[in-house]
């Protein structure tokens, strides 16, 4: 672990220091410049794998359904992209696309990606086209060998398209093994949260502002995203700006599964989501840093405008009405944020617009019955009530009625003040000590103003 | 018996025995080893639960303990859930 590093730098191609000014302060938009591609460079890599450009569809029957239960009779539009129809069945082709793109470039043999989720196939489908060898290292396993069912097909889908799946118990040491194989391969490690992983998903921004615009000649009011690890609603929002929708409110939204600890062997098994949720969504916007890259470039607390949490049993509630009411069956995890818009569109009117930014495929094990019937097999209650009294881990409360799906704001600013603290403790300064520089980027990097960090960084 | 040289199996490794795990870890965690699984085909013929060698898709020689010969996927739909029938006829009455 001495060497990380070194490892690091070896793997991905970028000197992070060059962006640093040896404390809390890292230049990110000229990591974001010179690591990075342009817009116009990625539309180009992505096009030649036909990753992107996925349709924009509205969402008619279930705005209607919000508008049956809104208490004021409207709701605004929703529409959703269909990020499920790239070639691996998610966004996470975009980021895969541009990773894998320039480890061919720079002559690497093979690439690495830590991660249980939708990536994994992502990356694996875009060494398949570039001919790069592919390893994915995924947390699967409890200590019984019981797999979680989603895991396990995204297992599957690694090795359909060829590459080596090395499926893990629990624990964060995964990180270990990760950094011994980029080692022992010299593969590259085609990390969520490069420069370009993050540029990647700003095609899907760009993408949302253009389509929209083509259609009803003005902008989407709000985007939501759902929020794991950061780097969706920030490749989003950067698209958005790049095409000129910077007054578009940027929301994101994850799974409450709050009460249930990421590291726990006991616990593992008794979460129905394993991304989109509020295990990954608060500590990577509070330390974006923590990830497998030296700076990370995914930092949703730039862009964020409000935080939103769902519950498990409203999600496979809406999972359902969308098969049934839009005839679009898709996975559970990527409608976390159509959950969300559900309720959010219920506080807005008719004439507005609401454009939920993703979906994911879905299949065996990826699917609302088998993520149920795994949580009744592990002894969790499934059943008809009051969402808000869901206890992640014990229950499952399905919505009685639609009307139940409710909005939850997560206070953005208890996220932005532990960020801060983070930053002080990562750097041993003391809140007195820092200087003006410092609270201008801390300002930056929490979408707030300076006077709101100094207000912070106070009450600590 | 022993499976032949070049089927296609499943080993598992430990990467960190109990006492060598990391100090952020929870206590029922910290319990259990860091256990590994990987998929090649076998080097040399070997039995369930001997220890072994294989090789990688990607090449690479991997040893551990034979745990499933010519592993197969058995993840599902999973069984008949009842109250996804009730979601249905519901928001279609609507």
């Amino acid at each position: 672990m001495g060497r990380k590093n070194e490892i690091m730098k070896k793997s991905v191609g970028i000197d992070y220091g060059s962006f640093e000014s040896g404390g809390i302060v890292f230049d990110y938009e000229k990591m974001m410049a010179e690591a990075g591609y342009s817009l116009d460079e990625i539309i180009a890599i992505q096009n030649e794998v036909t990753v992107g450009s996925t349709p924009l569809i509205e969402l008619k029957n279930i705005t209607n359904l919000a508008r049956q239960v809104s208490s004021t009779g409207q709701a605004a539009r929703i529409f959703v992209k269909d990020e499920a129809c790239n070639p691996s069945g998610s966004f996470k082709a975009r980021r895969a696309a541009t990773a894998v793109y320039h480890a061919k470039k720079l002559g690497y043999k093979g690439v690495i990606a830590a991660t249980s989720g939708n990536y994994g196939a992502a990356v694996a489908s875009q060494a398949a086209k570039h001919g790069l060898k592919c390893i994915v290292v995924q947390e699967c396993y409890d200590s019984n060998k019981i797999g979680q069912p989603e895991i396990l097909e995204k297992q599957r889908a690694c090795e359909a398209m060829g590459a080596e799946v090395i499926q893990l118990s629990v624990g964060p040491e995964l990180f270990y093994l990760f950094l011994k194989l980029l080692e022992e391969t010299g593969y590259f490690n085609a990390s969520l949260y490069t420069p370009f992983g993050i540029a990647g998903v700003e095609t899907l921004g760009m993408e949302i502002a253009t389509q929209f615009k083509e259609k009803f000649n003005r902008l989407p009011d709000v985007v939501l995203s759902t929020h794991a690890g950061g780097g969706n609603i920030t490749g989003t929002a950067r698209g958005l700006i790049k095409a000129g929708a910077k007054d578009v409110k940027v929301y994101g939204a994850s799974v409450d599964l709050s009460g249930l600890h990421m590291a726990s062997d006991t616990a593992f098994n008794k979460k129905s989501f394993t991304t989109g949720h509020t295990g990954f969504g608060i500590p990577f916007a509070s330390f974006p840093d923590r990830s497998d890259v030296p700076r990370n470039a995914a930092r949703p607390l730039r862009y964020m405008d409000r935080y939103l949490l769902v519950k498990q049993g409203e999600v496979f509630y809406i999972t359902e009405a969308l098969a049934v009411l839009e005839g679009l069956e898709r996975g559970p995890a990527g409608n976390t944020s159509i959950t969300a818009a559900f309720a959010l569109a219920q506080t807005m009117k008719n004439d507005e617009t609401i454009i939920v930014q993703e979906t994911e495929y879905t299949g065996a094990g990826k699917h609302q019955m088998a993520q149920l019937s795994f949580a009744k097999a592990n002894g969790i209650k499934v059943e008809f009530g009051n969402p808000e009294e869901e206890i992640a881990g014990k229950n499952i409360i399905l919505p009685k009625d639609p009307s139940m799906i409710k909005l939850r704001d997560f206070d953005l600013n208890k996220i932005r003040k532990s960020y801060i603290k983070n930053c002080l403790n990562n750097y041993g300064i003391k809140g007195s000590d820092l200087t003006n520089e410092d609270i201008k980027f801390l300002a930056e990097e929490t979408k707030t103003d300076e006077g709101l960090v100094r207000e912070a960084i106070n009450s600590l | 018996m022993k499976t032949k040289k070049g089927t296609w199996v499943q080993i598992r490794a430990v990467v960190l025995m109990p006492d060598e795990r990391a100090p952020q870890v929870p206590l029922d965690t910290k319990q259990t080893p860091l256990t590994m699984w990987v998929k090649g085909h076998l080097c040399h013929d070997a039995k369930i639960g001997e220890e072994c060698k294989i090789t990688t898709v990607t090449g690479r020689i991997v040893s551990g303990i034979l745990e499933e010969v010519e592993p197969y996927y058995t993840h599902n739909f999973g069984g008949y859930v009842p109250e996804l029938d009730a979601i249905r006829k519901q928001v279609r009455e609507f």
